[in-house]
């Protein structure tokens, strides 16, 4: 059960404004983590797990698609384009109902009782579901970030004698606040993502339950200071990450 | 080494079904500097590009130092990697003027990349801009990084596509000397694709003419000006050849 520093409060329906909510929040999430309360620590921890690995993954498989599809003209281009781009819009809490039925026990993931699939209800099958929300925004995004690329930058490295690989680093490199922009984009997505995680993972405490889900769960319950606060705790991970990734590119955010 | 540098023999390039190049045959000897001129469409860059395996033909073969290239065979790296290429419109890395001439040497894994990258744009006469963003060089500074990040690979093959077009005087004679001194000191075979038959004529050693896909004629620098075979390279030289 996440810790309360403070007696709850409740506020009388209608006789207190919003912003002194929002204040208690703020206060409460400072004393929380100030408190270090374990079951705080313990959901943090796992959003940070699942929505990380998550982005990982979505990288590692979207940003060779973005360039691919960026590079390459094929038949049938187009069409892996619109899915691409309809996958970048696709409503969250579809998709967790997608992988749901894909790993329930009479899915077609499921019935196979491999221990590669995760099972439902697992920290395994939230990544799954994250990986497939934010996979779409990382390749699309990277996808555009290399076409905004000038193409005869492509003839020139490799008269330089790059090979097809070099080439395509160099493209990606040359692309590289648009490829960033596309990693930011998936980690929005899935860090602010509730209706898959709560499908698949179904906020069990201290097995799935990340920020999201205990918002919604203490919103539920009336304890809206506490939702404030970790809302807020959601926030400040989220503007930490993105801005450490700003960071990590360096000047080119200068250019 | 016996036999040319380059044997063009029977070279097709079309795009969507149009000839671009049609049956071109010609030899390309080590140390000389060949320049290629013509109307703009008659296949010059394309014949470039073929010539630093950046395309491949679309019937006929090339071969380079005896390694036949074709629509099916490609040279090995190495030797794809003696040649580059100096574009009319350079494309510059989105890095520091060091790190773009520094590019090709750090593609090929070489070791003393400072002391080479600090030779070459001595050699262009950039080596106090080395630290200043690409992107923000003049036209005819980024042309002299271009060459800079050419040279500094020391190619067999230079291939010079128009690069001196919408330049200066000033960085029209600077390219041109390097090109001479490149040359006359390290042997570097120069190809050269340009409209201007003044510089041809400075530069060259052998002229060709390309008209509509096809080498027209080919001679000594001052035969092709002074007494041309073909009516239509008389044409072109005198400057009545409207196009």
């Amino acid at each position: 059960m996440l810790g309360r520093p403070r007696a709850a409060w409740r506020c009388p329906a209608g006789k207190e404004p919003i912003i002194n909510d929002l204040w208690r929040g703020l206060v409460q999430a400072i004393e929380l983590i100030l408190a270090g309360d374990a079951a705080l620590a313990q959901i943090v921890a796992l959003t940070a797990r699942v929505s990380g690995t998550a982005l990982l993954f979505s990288s590692v498989v979207g940003i060779p698609l973005g360039a691919f599809l960026g590079l390459r003209r094929f038949a049938g281009r187009r069409l892996l384009v619109a899915l691409l781009y309809t996958g970048m819009g696709f409503p969250p809490v579809v998709i967790g109902l997608f992988v749901y039925l894909l790993l329930s026990r009479s899915g077609p993931l499921g019935a196979l009782h491999s221990t590669l699939v995760p099972a439902l209800f697992t920290p395994g099958a939230m990544i799954l579901a994250q990986t497939i929300i934010s996979f779409p925004l990382v390749a699309g995004f990277t996808m555009a970030a290399v076409m905004g690329v000038d193409p005869l930058l492509r003839v020139q490295v490799r008269a330089l004698g790059a090979t097809p690989v070099q080439t395509v680093w160099a493209i990606l490199s040359e692309a590289r606040v648009g490829v960033l922009v596309s990693i930011i984009a998936g980690f929005g997505s899935i860090i602010s993502e509730v209706g898959a995680v709560m499908l698949v993972g179904g906020n069990i405490e201290g097995r799935t339950r990340v920020l999201t889900t205990a918002v919604v769960l203490e919103t539920g319950k009336g304890n809206f200071d506490l939702a404030i606060a970790l809302g807020a705790i959601l926030l400040a991970i989220a503007f930490i990450t993105n801005l450490a990734m700003i960071t990590l590119q360096g000047r080119t955010f200068n250019e | 080494m016996s036999g040319p540098l380059y044997r063009l023999d029977d070279v097709h390039m079309a795009y969507d079904g149009r000839a671009v190049l049609a049956g071109l045959s010609l030899d390309v000897h080590e140390g000389e500097v060949l320049a290629l001129v013509g109307p703009s469409g008659a296949g010059k860059s394309t014949l470039l590009r073929l010539l630093n395996f950046l395309e491949t033909p679309t019937a006929g073969s090339i071969t380079y130092r005896g390694a036949r290239y074709d629509g099916d065979h490609a040279p090995p790296l190495a030797l794809q990697r003696e040649v580059t290429t100096v574009f009319q419109r350079p494309i510059l890395l989105n890095r520091r003027v060091d790190a773009n001439v520094a590019y090709g040497l750090r593609l090929r894994g070489r070791n003393d990349v400072a002391e080479r990258v600090q030779r070459a744009l001595d050699e262009v006469g950039l080596a106090a801009l080395a630290h200043q963003k690409a992107r923000t060089l003049s036209g005819g500074e980024a042309q002299r990084v271009a060459l800079a990040r050419a040279l500094v690979i020391e190619p067999r093959v230079l291939l010079l596509d128009e690069p001196t077009a919408n330049l200066d005087p000033y960085n029209v004679g600077l390219i041109e000397e390097i090109a001479r001194r490149l040359n006359a000191e390290h042997g570097t075979t120069i190809i050269l694709v340009t409209h201007n038959v003044f510089q041809a004529h400075r530069l060259a050693n052998r002229v060709g003419l390309l008209l509509d896909a096809r080498l027209i004629e080919l001679a000594e620098t001052q035969a092709f000006f002074d007494a041309p075979r073909d009516a239509r390279t008389r044409a072109f030289v005198r400057g009545e050849m409207v196009y």
